[in-house]
């Protein structure tokens, strides 16, 4: 028996998907590129950042994790949802100290690319200048929550990927933050640089040590072409 | 204040890079009393730097400025060069390091000549302050103003060229460079070089005959006798990029010479008054009252034995041999010698553009780690010190930066107030006469943010206070 096939609209285009796939899923498969942060390939969505929301049905749901369904109707390019996507953005750069000017991860980094793309030169909100932690103790590992936006990526990829555990959230609301191990420094965890947690940080806060600045101007990720391009360009 | 005497406050100085104020202490008679140049931003660089990974240091200090940032990255590059035992680079990096400092050596001397020297230069001192801007300039000698402009973009390209960007790139890298030239790059850069070698020599022009056919006014304006310090290559010769210290006497003899950078606390000190943010640098062995000394283009071409291209040495000639050979110290030479400096970047310039090492793969060397580390390199507006100390962790546990601008803050004081007491004294205050001192100010070229390691732009204020204390007089221009 052939398998069955959905066909949702995304703005109005025809995309079609298999029973299971996520919204994002079939966007991604038909070209059309959602803004995400804390969404990585391979590992299970869970919709935190909620930068992927867009409307379901006149609904708004993380495409990360809404599977879809037949008729669907869903609005991803609208003014609206770009505004709250900014929205969101504009809390994340606050809420850190994210100096881009002088930050090795600047044209590498997921949340500036995505800020770039959405045409964000400044945030609206005052910043916040929190006091943030950086864990330097590890020889190949440079930990700076002062860019740390709470993805979970690095969670998940150490505890599914890496099979470590090596990174959890603790505390709760505006106090949440990533820990080492139950708070020991990253120099006592079993934390290796080549394993797959180091990559998968969006921004710059796990960082290969003594490689910054490396790449030159030019010749970066997203020094080229917007975020979300190589999607568009399928 | 004493009884009988009037404050004159200049606040900001202005056409500097930075912010600074200069208050002038007048007796009942209206004569100089003191003069002082204040620095009044505070920025903390030093401070916030501590914690960083050693490794964003030169990316990081180089927004201390947005005009010679690049002076900060390579003498940071410089510096984390040595914490990673990769000082001695592959010719690639050091090359395309060099040709990175001659574009903004270029661009920074002509930004100061011809935009923000030029109106007081072309209109005269006191001239309508209506007229004495860059917009004067621009309408009464297009061809000077566009000279400058494009001068100073085809430094911005070079930086743009070896750095990735025109203002605060990442070329250099602890232990090297991250790119090369490539040959597309090359050629762009090759096909202005010539307009800009004529341009360099008609700009040296301008600087030595406004100054031989002013000699009368600008041989004492704001000049006094001191010592003088740079770098200089191991054969004497003047070496903007990297070599050791020699400091000479106003007679010219050797205070000390061949002086490896990393031993620099061992012959300076700084002193730290109350009245300023910015430090007081002087010789150690002569000591804070005559210890001080100046650097930057002037000290260079006193300082050096000679310059190794043909023409910017033939200018060094000529210059030299108004004082015999004797160190020059003529305050407003500065901009002669700042013109005799671009000349030597854009020969520098021709000199790296045609060697193919620039084309090389070899970017990056490392060695032996350590701990404390010291690096110079010759600025625009003179010596800058860098000096770390990076923990067992990659942190940077400590920095302390002497910039140029700081080496010359006795001597810019000594120069406000020499001008302060020739022209202020005893006559009614002017704002063509308070220029004067803004005129000496400038002659150093200062970048008063750097300094102090304020951001912003702020309009001239000139305050006139009586005795008591009392505002009497006040202007403001924007």
């Amino acid at each position: 028996m052939s398998e069955q096939i959905i066909t949702i609209t995304i703005d109005g285009q025809e995309v079609k998907g298999t029973p299971g796939q996520t919204i994002m899923e079939v966007a991604d498969s038909a070209g059309v590129y959602i803004p995400r942060l804390c969404f990585l390939k391979g590992l299970t969505p869970h919709g935190s950042c909620r930068v992927c929301v867009v409307n379901v049905n006149g609904r708004p749901q993380t495409s990360c994790t809404q599977p879809i369904a037949n008729g669907m109707v869903v609005e991803n390019d609208t003014e609206e949802i770009k505004q709250l996507r900014k929205d969101i953005i504009d809390m994340l750069f606050v809420e850190g100290n994210h100096y881009c000017q002088f930050c090795e991860k600047s044209g590498n980094c997921e949340l500036q690319a995505v800020a770039y793309r959405l045409g964000i030169t400044a945030p609206k909100y005052p910043y916040q200048f929190p006091n943030k932690e950086i864990d330097a103790t590890h020889p190949d590992i440079f930990l700076d929550l002062n860019r740390c936006i709470l993805c979970a990526r690095c969670i998940q990829t150490s505890r599914d990927v890496d099979g470590k555990t090596v990174f959890e959230f603790v505390n709760r609301g505006p106090e949440k933050k990533i820990s080492v191990n139950a708070d020991a420094k990253l120099s006592d965890t079993n934390l290796d640089v080549t394993d797959k947690v180091v990559d998968s940080c969006p921004v710059g806060s796990i960082l290969k040590k003594r490689v910054g600045f490396a790449v030159p101007i030019g010749k970066r990720i997203y020094d080229k072409e917007a975020i979300g391009s190589e999607i568009e360009k399928g | 204040m004493s009884e009988n005497m009037k404050r004159i406050v200049i606040e900001p100085v202005t056409r500097v890079e930075g912010h600074g104020k200069v208050s002038i202490l007048l007796d009942e008679q209206n004569k100089v009393k003191q003069a002082r140049l204040h620095i009044v931003e505070f920025r903390g660089f030093e401070k916030f730097i501590q914690g960083r990974p050693y490794w964003e240091v030169p990316v990081l200090v180089q927004r201390l400025c947005g005009i010679c940032p690049v002076s900060h990255h390579l003498a940071a590059a410089k510096a984390m060069d040595r914490i990673v035992g990769g000082e001695n680079l592959t010719p690639t990096a050091e090359k395309m390091r060099r040709l990175c400092h001659y574009g903004q050596v270029l661009q920074s001397h002509v930004l100061h000549f011809f935009h923000l020297c030029s109106p007081d230069l072309l209109f005269g001192f006191d001239a309508d302050p209506a007229i004495r801007n860059i917009i004067g300039v621009i309408n009464k000698f297009p061809e000077l103003a566009v000279q400058g402009v494009m001068m100073r973009k085809y430094g911005q390209e070079i930086i743009k060229a070896t750095a990735g960007k025109k203002i605060h790139g990442t070329g250099a890298i602890p232990g090297g460079v991250n790119k090369n030239l490539s040959i597309e790059e090359r050629d762009s850069l090759l096909k202005d070089l010539d307009q800009m070698m004529e341009w360099g020599k008609g700009a040296v022009k301008v600087a030595k005959d406004y100054t031989m056919e002013n000699f009368d006014m600008v041989a004492p304006f704001g000049t006094f006798d001191s010592n003088h310090m740079s770098l200089i290559r191991e054969d004497g010769a003047m070496d903007l990029y990297d070599g050791k210290l020699r400091a000479i006497d106003p007679e010219g003899n050797k205070i000390f010479d061949h002086v490896d950078v990393q031993k620099y606390t061992d012959y300076l000190l700084e002193e730290v008054k109350d009245w300023s943010y910015m430090k007081f640098p002087f010789i150690k062995s002569i000591g804070p009252e005559k210890g001080w000394y100046r650097v930057g283009p002037l000290s260079r071409i006193n300082t050096c034995d000679f310059i190794d291209t043909p023409e910017a040495e033939k200018e060094r000639k000529e210059f030299m041999a108004l004082t015999d050979g004797k160190p020059n110290q003529i305050t407003l030479a500065y901009h002669w010698t700042r013109m005799i400096e671009a000349l030597h970047a854009i020969e520098k310039i021709n000199e790296l553009l045609h060697d193919s090492d620039l084309q090389g793969t070899d970017l990056v060397v490392t060695g032996k780690r350590r701990e404390e580390t010291v690096a110079m390199l010759e600025a625009p507006r003179g010596t800058l010190i860098h000096h770390y100390r990076v923990n067992k962790d990659d942190q940077v546990e400590m920095a302390n930066l002497i910039v140029s601008t700081t080496n010359n803050n006795t001597a810019m004081n000594a120069s406000v107030t020499k001008v302060a007491e020739d022209h202020l004294s005893g006559v009614e205050i002017t704002e063509g006469l308070l220029n004067h001192i803004e005129v000496a100010i400038r002659a150093y070229d200062p970048c008063l943010s750097c300094a102090t390691h304020a951001m912003g732009q702020m309009p001239l204020i000139i305050s006139l206070f009586d005795h008591e204390g009392k505002l009497i007089d006040k202007k403001t221009k924007e």
